[in-house]
């Protein structure tokens, strides 16, 4: 075992926290959906425990996939046509409620 | 001026606050999109694809927004790491639409800094003091929602979606409104003289979250509220003001403070919890699978640095030190960039009309520049056009004030005239009089003519009574019209009376 | 004349190029044959118009003379995963039904400016999250395969599985695909052809439904090598738009294809012979490394130690990526809106989510959130991100050794649609053998070997270096060149 985080994967998810994180992840669930989901997602975070074997000692997690460093682009307006602003049309198209060039949404109290 | 506490109840309550200032970096084209930054637009006409989040849509970073921010951390004396990630933040919001911010949590581009704030009596501040600074990182600001456009729907203006912010997280080092409210100030300076962001708080291109919590002087960090995109200094004073008294009444009376997201009134000054933040955020940072790391070569932080320009609190001591000015007008002239850099142009003017290095005729040109000339402009209100204020103007009124040609009287009369019809001040002198005479000979034969007139005085002035020189001048100053150089009226005066 | 549909994309282009026929009658032959087979499912919508106008204008740029490009006339299957100006773009998920984008992805733009027409968008597993296409909500695509003596209907692969049908079946001489943690190989061995997942970056994805970014590579699916390797030339290159695009010029593959192995060393990965392998699977591997050794390849055992982690580190790093990636199908810009009476915003979200998405999507996206969510993010993200990084170290030790490395494609033959429904994680273990080349972001392929005894296809995959696509092709040149694989479904859609 490689330690402390190998630990922490041995708790199996409740029906409490799959409630949580599906308010979470903003996905309603009713009762049946959820008494489902608890040992579907239970089997699957018991396979990923394995995981915890092994020894990462010293391992970075991966960041870029093929040795890549980040590429800037220049501060230019609109200079690529399909990045540019400017496309209120194009963006608003598919909206399911657009009003006066805003987007609706049911009202909102901050 | 004592520390700032709050008296309750129970004793004195100590303040402790710190700030989370969002700056819009000054760019042209968003983070991570093409779209115009421009302030003011149609609603959404300002967005690519890439703000509001269309399917199979991808960020590519601006480079000049990293520039900014490298420059920015420069300026705080932080440590700039060469090595940063963009972090997703996510959660759901109307004004979101990736459903997460592009940020940087794990690994912020700028580190450890330091801002100094400088004494000041009047605003309560005993003594010079720094604030630290946490961390500066880049993120993408979000669109605005509109709430009273509709009686049952919200409207998502998604121009602002994807414009670059810095995020400047403050240490929890201040004590009272005032030294946030000199934090704040000193900050926008900063910003404004490296150019990376414009300051403008009405346009909301910089706002603060405040985080305020009180204690018993010398205990524990009690709990912090944050009050969101308070967006003026005084704003920020009066929510320290009045989330501090709050607080304190909520523990006097038995309370607990709630570790809480609160919004602030300006209308009425007060704070109220944030209805839509009210559920405990968990927002799952993890690194940006679209980004890769960003890593900065040395090239890149030399052309950063070489990029600074002189800083408020080195330009400040230089104005001290190398022009002998006073504090009080150091400190005047280095607050605000518009304002060092009119004295500046002004003073190479002056120095280079009158022939003499900037040092030795920085004083009258401070005072021309902080009081004589802004009491002149004040004084004309509408008639005067700033536009003929130019410092070519101006330098040739130094100039003939300090060759003795025209009296300090006369300098404010011709600058008047030139602010009302942006004539030229040496053709103003010599058309309209407003000239001293500096002649030997016209001064000579009024004061002759007055010590003739005046024997009596003449006898007392020369028995010890010292003080009847001035009325000498006087009456040579009245005979001449007013127009007399009065150092060689002086001169002249010693030489007769003996 | 003969039947157009047979020729793949080289003979259509070819062809198209020298007179034997118009790209019209190309588009035409397709286009008939597309609507023949409804009865696979393959297509969720079609574009007749589309192929027949990109015919028309390559055979009026051919009657002035004019270059005809890379693929010149040749009608091929969009995944329904790439953003298509004005045609209706849905990752086959009931949250994005009816939205029709204003914009054409990279890839399949370099498609048409290359002379390719397109005959509709396939069908596939939701938002690309499934290994048997059974989770679109615009129904299962069935293989054009079946057993011998049944009528039942097997799983085409996932998630490109209409790709893999369309292609299959001869109603599309190509297709686009997408693979994330098999999407292409997995389909590809499923319906006896080829198809190939590019290094990482080769190709933008710029305008294609995210899935999970740092896995996502888009490639082609195609009946031969050098099909693939024409397709690919035309679908990679650098693109500004995307952050981790590989700033590298195509290289001209399709000239460069060569079977002669001699010098090559093929890596066997000890670690792929796994528990639960089929038999047939592990002969046709051994049949593979014969037939690279009679092309000139060295036959040499690795070790890939993390093979094992590999899966499950996936099953950590897709899920996470994508409850993120699939945060903005929300109901406020585009796709669906579920908003009941008295609903908040919030309310909406959750209600639009829950009507809009899939099983299979939400499970991964609640595994994803909760493997993200605080106290867990690095018991599970950071540990499986480390995990990955030695499943990376691994390929890099292995290439002091080896060139290439020769896998089997799928740890089994194609199954009967609905039989693993029931058990995600069975179903997940499709993909164990195509994995590991897609969390190292390495090139892979997979080509047709055989067929086993119940007359259903199989793969052989083979893995590369980072960028060495040539590499790849040309070792599945020889395979294709030795197994001779001509076999094809009986075409009883029609
Ligand atoms: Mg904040
Ligand atoms: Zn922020």
């Amino acid at each position: 075992m490689a330690g402390g985080a190998a630990n922490a994967l041995t708790m199996s998810i409740t029906r409490d926290e799959v409630a949580k994180i599906a308010s979470l992840a903003r996905i309603r669930m009713g009762d049946d959906a959820l008494d489902s989901m608890v040992p579907e997602l239970n089997n699957i975070l018991d396979w990923v425990e394995q995981l915890g074997e092994v020894d990462v000692t010293g391992v970075e997690p991966m960041t870029a996939v093929i040795p890549n460093t980040l590429r800037l682009r220049e501060d230019e307006v609109d200079a690529i046509p399909q990045t540019a602003g400017g496309r209120r049309e194009d963006v608003l198209a598919n909206a399911p409620a657009a009003e006066h060039g805003f987007f609706g949404v049911p009202k909102v109290i901050e | 001026m004592s520390e700032y506490r709050i008296q309750g109840a129970t004793g004195e309550w100590e303040v402790v606050i710190g700030l989370e200032v969002h700056a819009q970096v000054t760019s042209a084209a968003k983070l991570f999109s093409g779209a115009s930054t421009a302030f003011g637009a149609e609603p959404n006409s300002q967005v690519s694809l890439v703000d509001a989040a269309m399917p199979g849509m991808l960020p590519v970073p601006n480079r000049e927004c990293i520039r900014q921010a490298v420059r920015t951390g420069m300026a705080i004396e932080a440590q700039i790491n060469r090595y940063s990630r963009f972090d997703r933040k996510n959660y759901f919001y109307a004004d979101l639409p990736q459903g997460y911010q592009i940020s940087q949590l794990y690994h912020p581009i700028v580190g450890e800094g330091q801002l100094l704030i400088e004494a000041d009596e009047k605003a309560g501040i005993a003594q010079d003091k720094i604030i630290g600074i946490e961390r500066i990182h880049v993120e993408q600001d979000a669109g605005k929602l509109m709430h009273d456009q509709h009686p049952t729907m919200s409207y998502v203006d998604l121009n602002r979606s994807g414009v670059a912010l810095m995020e400047i997280v403050s240490r929890p080092d201040m004590r009272s409104p005032a030294e946030a409210g000199a934090y704040v100030r000193k900050l926008r300076a900063i910003l404004r003289y490296v150019g990376s962001c414009d300051g403008n708080m009405e346009e909301g291109s910089m706002r603060a979250d405040v985080n305020v919590s009180v204690r018993k002087p010398g205990e524990e960090f009690g709990t912090r509220t944050e009050t969101k995109n308070v967006n003026s200094v005084r704003f920020v004073m009066q929510v320290i003001e009045y989330e501090a008294n709050r607080q304190v009444d909520v523990l006097e009376n038995g309370g607990t403070v709630d570790q809480e997201t609160r919004l602030f009134d300006p209308g009425t000054g007060t704070t109220r919890t944030m209805r839509s933040k009210e559920d405990a955020h968990d927002y799952r940072y993890f690194p940006d699978p679209d980004l890769l790391p960003l890593e900065l070569e040395e090239s890149f932080l030399d052309e950063c640095r070489a990029s600074l320009p002189e800083l408020p609190d080195a330009k400040r001591r230089r104005y001290e030190s190398e022009l002998g000015l006073t504090p009080y007008n150091a400190r005047e002239l280095t607050a605000e960039v518009e304002t060092y850099a009119r004295f500046e142009t002004l003073l190479g003017a002056v120095a280079a009309k009158i022939g003499k290095p900037e040092a030795e005729v920085a004083t009258q040109t401070a005072n021309w520049a902080l009081s004589v000339a802004p009491g002149v402009m004040k004084s004309l209100g509408d008639e005067a056009d700033p536009a003929n204020a130019t410092a070519e103007a101006q330098a040739s009124i130094l100039a003939m004030q300090d060759k003795g040609e025209i009296s300090g009287g006369q300098a404010k009369e011709i600058y008047e005239i030139v602010l009302k019809t942006g004539r030229d001040p040496e053709e103003i002198a010599d058309a309209e009089g407003l000239k001293q005479v500096s002649d030997t000979g016209a001064i000579e034969e009024a004061v002759d003519a007055i010590i003739a007139a005046n024997q009596d005085k003449v006898e007392q002035y020369r028995g010890g009574k010292d003080k009847l020189f001035g009325f000498f001048v006087g009456q040579t100053m009245k005979a001449m019209q007013g127009k007399a150089n009065p150092a060689v009226v002086n001169q002249i005066l010693k030489d007769r009376l003996g | 004349m003969t039947d157009l549909t047979e020729l793949g994309v080289k003979a259509l282009r070819d062809g198209i190029a020298t007179g034997d026929f118009t790209a019209r009658e190309a588009a035409e032959a397709f286009n008939a044959a597309v609507e023949q087979a409804s009865a696979l499912n393959a297509f969720i919508v079609t574009t007749p118009d589309h192929a027949l106008a990109a015919a028309d204008a390559i055979d009026a740029k051919r009657a002035k003379g004019e270059d005809l490009g890379k693929m010149g006339g040749v009608p091929i299957g969009m995944k329904d995963l790439f953003c298509t100006d004005g045609v209706q773009t849905t990752a086959a998920s009931h949250i994005l039904e009816g939205f029709v984008p204003r914009y054409e992805s990279t890839v399949s733009q370099k498609l048409w400016e290359a002379g390719a027409g397109m005959l509709g968008k396939l069908n596939l597993d939701q938002f690309a999250m499934g290994s048997s296409n059974e989770t679109s909500y615009f129904g299962n695509v069935s293989s054009p395969w079946r057993k011998e003596g049944s009528n039942a209907a097997m799983s085409p692969g996932g998630s490109s599985g209409g790709s893999s049908a369309a292609v299959a079946a001869r109603i599309a001489p190509a297709a686009t695909g997408t693979d994330t943690g098999g999407s292409i190989r997995q389909p590809a061995a499923f319906t006896g052809i080829t198809g190939i997942k590019p290094t990482y970056g080769r190709c933008s994805r710029w305008g294609v439904v995210a899935f999970a970014s740092s896995l996502d590579q888009a490639g082609p699916m195609a009946r031969s090598v050098e099909d693939c390797a024409i397709m690919l030339e035309a679908m990679a290159g650098f693109d500004p738009k995307d952050a981790t695009s590989l700033q590298m010029d195509v290289p001209n593959w399709e000239d460069a294809l060569d079977a002669d192995l001699k010098g090559k060393r093929i890596g066997i990965p000890r670690e792929y012979r796994m528990d639960g392998t089929d038999a047939e699977i592990l002969d046709s591997w051994e049949q593979g490394k014969e037939w690279l050794r009679d092309a000139g390849a060295e036959i040499v055992d690795i070790s890939l130690p993390h093979t094992k982690y590999a899966l499950p580190a996936y099953y950590i790093i897709a899920p996470a990526e994508a409850s993120s990636n699939l945060a903005r199908y929300d109901g406020v810009r585009y796709g669906l809106r579920d908003l009941p009476d008295g609903a908040g915003l919030q309310d909406m979200y959750a209600a639009t989510r829950a009507d809009g998405f899939g099983d299979e999507v939400k499970r991964r996206i609640l595994i994803g959130t909760y493997v993200l969510s605080a106290g867990f993010y690095d018991a599970y993200y950071t540990q499986a991100q480390k995990v990955r990084a030695l499943v990376a170290k691994d390929f890099e030790n292995a290439w002091a050794e080896c060139d290439a490395i020769l896998a089997p494609t799928t740890p089994t033959a194609s199954f009967l649609l609905g039989s693993l429904n029931d058990d995600p994680l069975t179903m997940y273990l499709n993909d164990v053998f195509a994995v590991p080349a897609s969390l190292a972001g390495l090139p892979a392929m997979s080509v047709p070997a055989g067929l086993n005894s119940d007359g259903l296809p199989l793969g052989l995959q083979i893995v590369g270096k980072p960028f060495d696509e040539q590499g790849v092709l040309n070792a599945g040149l020889a395979i294709e060149q030795r197994a001779g694989f001509v076999a094809k479904p009986e075409a009883w859609w029609c």
